[in-house]
């Protein structure tokens, strides 16, 4: 385990977050338990992002449900390297189902942010984007740097997916942007918003 | 052996869950399961979503009602353990949940490992604030699928069908 180097990695998650969702027009966004949602909401919140206060390791999955149920829009996964390590699972459902219009952006600082900083698995050997090839996604990358980031945009917007992009960010504490925590608020907005405003609950 | 349910209950079940609108069924088989998941993997109307553990399902179908569709979660008694903290998705956002339980742990059980969860699901899915039905009869199952799929869509709430062992037959090791 190297729990130092995360600390000088170049990319910056809430800069990374901004490029994912800008000019986001009909994306569909799942976030993850933690700063993955504080980072989705300082890039400007919307009832068309579903932000996990809770449910650890079940991002992934609820995009894999929203993907299929709508698969003419393109679904978004911002979720950290926690947070997927609680789901490895999900990959190798997601890699049988294929479903062409799933993207997942793992945010990954090699840290449990919220609970300390503590090193998760990934500041050790462990890789996720590999374990996505193994899961049988057929589109994959890693990211480091600048120039990796925007081939990795065009990718995770508009590639035939599944598709998971392994974005090793700074580790670095930032400001809370917090998004409603009212569950049944946040799941009423979001079918208002994609579903029309006769799909109350 | 296991599973092989002689009877008309499957198609009872799958019936009922296709005139509810199900359209996402995500499950970890059980034996007692076969003939529905079967039934439920040839309905073109039905998209199968195979688990590798059962709290993935909840977050499934979380996800599907999200996109606008409705989906069942099957599994044995054991694997409602597996779910207790992703049920709180359930809860807090309040989506439909509806999962169909094949028990094990009941009468004839062969193993016991099988006992403890067996005896805690029904209380657990209570803790859970899950509407618990229980069928004991092969000939009831399919309107007890129907009732508790109006709980948990109409609702939406969460809402369990307990399938009793005595249906689905006991394991056996003696083969």
């Amino acid at each position: 385990m190297d729990s130092k180097r995360a600390e000088s990695y170049p990319l910056r998650r809430r800069e990374v977050v901004a490029r994912l969702l800008e000019e986001r027009g009909n994306l569909l966004v799942v976030s993850g338990l933690g700063a993955s949602s504080w980072d989705v909401t300082a890039a400007g919140d919307s009832p068309l992002t579903f932000p996990l206060w809770g449910a650890m390791g079940g991002a992934a999955m609820i995009g894999l449900g929203l993907a299929l149920a709508q698969p003419e829009r393109r679904v978004l996964v911002v979720t950290g390297d926690g947070e997927m390590l609680m789901g490895l699972g999900s990959l190798a459902v997601i890699g049988v189902k294929q479903p062409a219009n799933l993207a997942i952006a793992v945010l990954d600082n090699e840290r449990y942010g919220e609970t300390g900083m503590q090193a998760t698995h990934t500041a050790g050997p462990v890789d996720l984007a590999a374990m996505a090839v193994g899961a049988g996604f057929p589109a994959v990358a890693d990211v480091f740097d600048q120039a990796q980031l925007d081939e990795a945009l065009p990718r995770l917007r508009g590639e035939s997916g599944p598709v998971l992009v392994n974005i090793k960010v700074r580790a670095e504490e930032l400001p809370l942007a917090l998004p409603p925590k009212d569950g049944v608020v946040l799941k009423q907005r979001f079918r208002a918003a994609l579903l029309g405003p006769g799909n109350p609950d | 052996m296991t599973g092989e349910a002689p009877e008309s209950w499957p198609k009872d079940i799958h019936a009922a869950l296709s005139a509810a609108g199900v359209r996402q069924v995500a499950y970890v088989p059980d034996a007692g399961l076969t003939q529905i998941i079967n039934l439920c993997a040839a309905d073109r109307a039905m998209e199968s979503v195979l688990l590798t553990t059962e709290e993935e399902g909840v977050a499934l179908l979380a996800g599907a009602w999200l996109g606008g569709q409705r989906g069942v979660l099957m599994m044995q008694s054991s694997g409602v353990g597996n779910c207790v903290n992703l049920f709180s998705l359930a809860r807090v956002c309040r989506f439909p949940l509806l999962l169909l339980v094949t028990m094990r742990g009941e009468a004839g059980e062969m193993n016991p490992w099988q006992e403890p969860m067996g005896r805690a699901v029904p209380e657990i899915l209570r803790l859970a604030e899950t509407q618990v039905f229980r069928a004991e009869e092969a000939g009831e199952l399919g309107e007890t699928v129907a009732e508790a799929a109006r709980a948990a869509f109409e609702g939406p709430a969460a809402a369990a069908v307990l399938i009793a062992q005595s249906l689905i037959g006991v394991k056996s090791f003696d083969e």
